[in-house]
């Protein structure tokens, strides 16, 4: 199921890693906030090659490559709708301020695709799940969101497993047209949700005894602490944010036509 | 006839489940594959009806190379039940759960009527021709799973771990169940690590560990080597047990049955008051 | 005082149309390692639900007569509160297990609690400990076997100290090694720590050897109560369906060829291996 590969974490350890992820989402929050200050080529060029030496840091190259190319459909489509409606409405005319600023809402696009691929690339579900139990998060959020990544990889196998027990009775989930090809599907599909509702009762009944619910002050065997790193990217992030601003505000941005 | 040669597999992940198996099934042979949980039991016995397919070396099922036709008209004669019916039921009714194989197998509507009575005859579900499969207890779910695949009547049966969760009682029914489908010439392939349950049937074993076959020979003579189970982390049967440790008396070691039991030991009394 | 103490206990599932278990009246004194066993359906898994409470306050349903468990009564008492004298330990390994490492998994019940963190620390590492998984503490539980699983099941709950810890058919899908190292675990909390246990098991001839109380159901009513030893000799026991030991079985059937024996009933193979031993070089 490669699917899911992109799901699962890489146990690396590199320094991006070990940030909190508390102040990594923060960094991310504030890149998208500057990203949609902006919506000149130069700046959005200059954020999006910002999360390279992230990347290279936390050794993350392949996959935040792949995801690029997974964007990358969306972006031209992106790219190509803001051409093609400002070709219609400037009368059939390609001017090239319009290219450019079709560009730069494309790249707007990739820098927060990208920025946000990077904090899940970066960030073990482990630790997201610990970030979320300690900032305020209703716990049952928190709760539910690690149960869910826990079983991930347990129901990915138990619908391969669904699917053999029908294929083993002559069950032929390509064959036919659509209509039929989807009605295949209802012999894996019912199976699949009885089990996964059952797995929650089980797990409800587990959870009951073993105290779920008995005090609303619930405490941790972790604790996020912060650390140099943190505070350094802290102090990165407020940076950008104020450089960003006083740009926005007071330095005038020449676009690349003008340029030329 | 099931022949595998020199079968390897490979999963996705690159683990290599099954390092080079070698084994031939003859027709109404009865046999059980055992080994500890990941020696790759179920693994092999997934390429008999070609729900997975070799890596490197061939699984011919009467004939026919699996990699050379479909799941579905292998499944035609091998028949497999899987460890847990909850994976397969999914019907509104029992009938329409034990119709479902039939209907994919292109049988005309009477005969399906006809198999689905006998199936349900023969498993004793009669009464539940009509009720939701999800109703019924986790027992009668087995018995539901069973009669799917006995309603299309292949030649082979596979039944994957099929004591789990059994009481008593069920196993013994299955015992039962498994010599009656011997009786009618069928092949049986149980994948079990319940040895109690083996040493009431003795069929041929084949013991798996690491993705290999390290012993094959009747249950008699397999169940009853404490180096080889050693290896292979299965534990002796109940009887053979208590006769590894009257080798002293000088009592054989290879004893699994009950009955056989009581006479070795009566014999021996007998003769010492002589 | 006893443990556990039930009178009369009747317990319908909603919409059923009749009692899951009736007038079970039984006593379990501090310490013991109880067996309960019975064919399919008797009711031993729905008794094992009421000893925490979650029958019937998770399965809502009716219940009459009376439970008391280590001085509480259940009918009056949440779950969670339950939950630290009573730790209970279900058949499927992996839907025990929720969170994403096995030390947090442990730390689970303590985290529900509000116990402080280094208190937390100091009992899970005790529990991984005391059922032999301490290396595995960082380990997802996804990637470890079913017998290790269930052995982080039971860390998780001996991590609450309770004084009663009841298991469900604990290893129905394990292999035998792997279930007899949790048996091994279990006798072990029962006979170090003097944890009272209660476990559920069809597999007597792995299991009946640790018993000192055996209670054997059928239809939802206690049939018989007390000593293993008795009990499994008896033919009305093997009639209800229950898997007698085979080297009790094989005990049975010489002394009825005659053959005699001193001793008590043997209830695993070392028994009637000396048993047998002894008779035989004596003649």
């Amino acid at each position: 199921m490669s699917v899911f590969d992109g799901l699962k974490f890489r146990k690396v350890y590199s320094p991006i890693h070990n940030l909190d992820p508390r102040v990594k989402f923060i960094y991310v929050i504030s890149i998208f906030a500057v990203a949609i200050i902006f919506a000149q080529i130069i700046p959005l060029l200059f954020l999006f090659v910002l999360q390279v030496p992230f990347v290279l840091l936390a050794r993350v190259q392949r996959q935040w490559l792949r995801s690029l190319r997974g964007a990358a459909f969306l972006a031209a489509v992106i790219f190509a709708v803001n051409v093609g409606s400002s070709f219609f409405y400037a009368g059939y005319k390609i001017a090239p301020p319009a290219v450019e600023s079709a560009l730069a809402l494309t790249l707007r696009f990739v820098v927060l695709v990208e920025s946000s691929s990077v904090f899940f690339l970066t960030t073990s579900p482990d630790h997201l799940g610990l970030a979320l139990e300690e900032s305020h998060v209703p716990y049952e959020f928190a709760f539910a969101f690690t149960t869910a990544v826990r079983f991930v990889p347990v129901l990915a196998e138990e619908a391969q497993t669904i699917m053999d027990a029908q294929k083993a009775r002559g069950l032929e989930l390509e064959k036919g047209g659509l209509m039929k090809r989807i009605r295949n599907y209802i012999p894996v599909l019912i199976p699949l949700i009885v089990s996964a509702i059952r797995r929650s009762l089980e797990l409800a009944e587990a959870m009951e005894s073993r105290a779920w619910g008995a005090t609303k002050k619930r405490t941790n065997l972790y604790s996020l602490k912060l650390h140099k790193g943190d505070y350094a990217l802290l102090a990165i992030t407020i940076g950008i944010l104020i450089a960003a601003v006083y740009i926005r505000l007071y330095v005038p941005i020449p676009t690349i036509v003008h340029l030329l | 006839m099931i022949e595998a040669t020199d079968v390897r597999f490979s999963y996705a992940s690159k683990i290599e489940a099954l390092k080079g198996v070698t084994l031939t099934v003859k027709d109404g042979e009865f046999l059980a594959i055992m080994g500890q949980n990941g020696a790759g039991k179920s693994t092999f016995v997934k390429h008999f009806n070609g729900l997975l397919k070799p890596t490197s070396g061939k699984v011919i099922v009467d004939g026919v190379e699996t990699t050379k036709t479909s799941v579905a008209s292998l499944a035609r004669n091998v028949g497999f039940v899987f460890q847990n019916p909850d994976h397969q039921l999914f019907s509104e009714t029992v009938e329409e759960e034990i119709a479902f194989a039939l209907k994919n197998f292109g049988f005309a509507a009477d005969v399906i009527e006809k198999r689905v009575t006998w199936a349900l005859e023969l498993l004793s579900l009669a009464q539940y021709r009509k009720t939701s499969p999800f109703l019924l207890s986790g027992g009668e779910r087995k018995r539901v799973a069973l009669a799917s695949v006995l309603a299309w009547n292949p030649q082979t049966l596979i039944l994957d771990e099929p004591t789990i969760g059994q009481d008593h009682e069920q196993k013994e029914k299955l015992t039962q169940f498994i010599l009656q489908m011997q009786a009618q010439g069928k092949t049986v392939v149980i994948v079990t690590h319940d040895v109690e349950f083996v040493a009431e049937c003795n069929p041929r074993v084949v013991l798996m560990k690491e993705g290999k076959i390290v012993a094959e020979g009747m249950g008699k003579d397999i169940l009853t080597n404490p180096q080889i189970l050693a290896e292979s982390s299965i534990v002796l049967p109940q009887i053979a047990q208590v006769f590894s440790k009257l080798s002293a008396l000088g009592f054989p070691k290879n004893v699994i049955d009950i009955y056989e039991a009581e006479k070795i030991i009566l014999n021996a009394v007998g003769s010492k008051q002589r | 005082m006893a443990i556990i103490e039930t009178k009369n206990l009747t317990y319908t599932y909603p919409s059923a149309a009749k009692p899951s278990i009736a007038e079970v009246s039984i006593k379990v004194e501090k310490g013991e390692f109880v067996l309960i066993t019975g064919p399919s359906g008797c009711g031993k898994t729905t008794l094992c639900r009421c000893f925490n409470g979650l029958i019937p306050h998770f399965y809502q349903g009716e219940m009459k007569g009376e439970i008391t468990v280590a001085g509480e009564d259940v009918l009056r008492r949440h779950t969670y509160e339950m939950a630290k004298h009573v730790g209970l330990v279900f058949q499927n390994p992996e839907n025990q297990l929720f969170a994403l490492s096995v030390e947090k998994d442990v730390a689970f019940g303590l985290e529900n609690l509000g116990v402080s963190r280094p208190e937390i620390r100091k009992k899970v590492d005790w529990a991984l400990n005391q059922t032999g998984i301490y290396d595995l503490r960082e380990r997802s539980p996804h990637e470890i076997s079913g017998g290790q699983q269930q052995r982080v099941a039971i860390a998780a709950v001996l991590a609450m100290e309770p004084e009663i810890i009841v298991l469900d058919e604990p290893t129905s899908f394990l292999d035998p090694l792997s279930a007899q190292k949790i048996f091994d675990v279990i006798y072990d909390l029962n006979r170090k720590q003097g944890i009272t246990v209660i476990l559920v098991e069809h597999r007597l001839d792995l299991t009946a050897k640790y018993a000192n109380h055996l209670i054997v159901m059928d239809e939802g009513k206690v049939r018989f109560e007390g000593d293993p030893r008795e009990i499994l000799s008896s033919e009305e026991t093997r009639l209800i369906g229950v898997g007698i030991p085979k080297a009790t079985l094989l005990y049975k059937m010489l002394k009825k060829d005659g053959l005699n024996m001193d001793g008590n009933t043997p209830l695993s193979s070392e028994e009637l291996a000396e048993q047998l031993l002894e008779t035989l070089r004596a003649k």
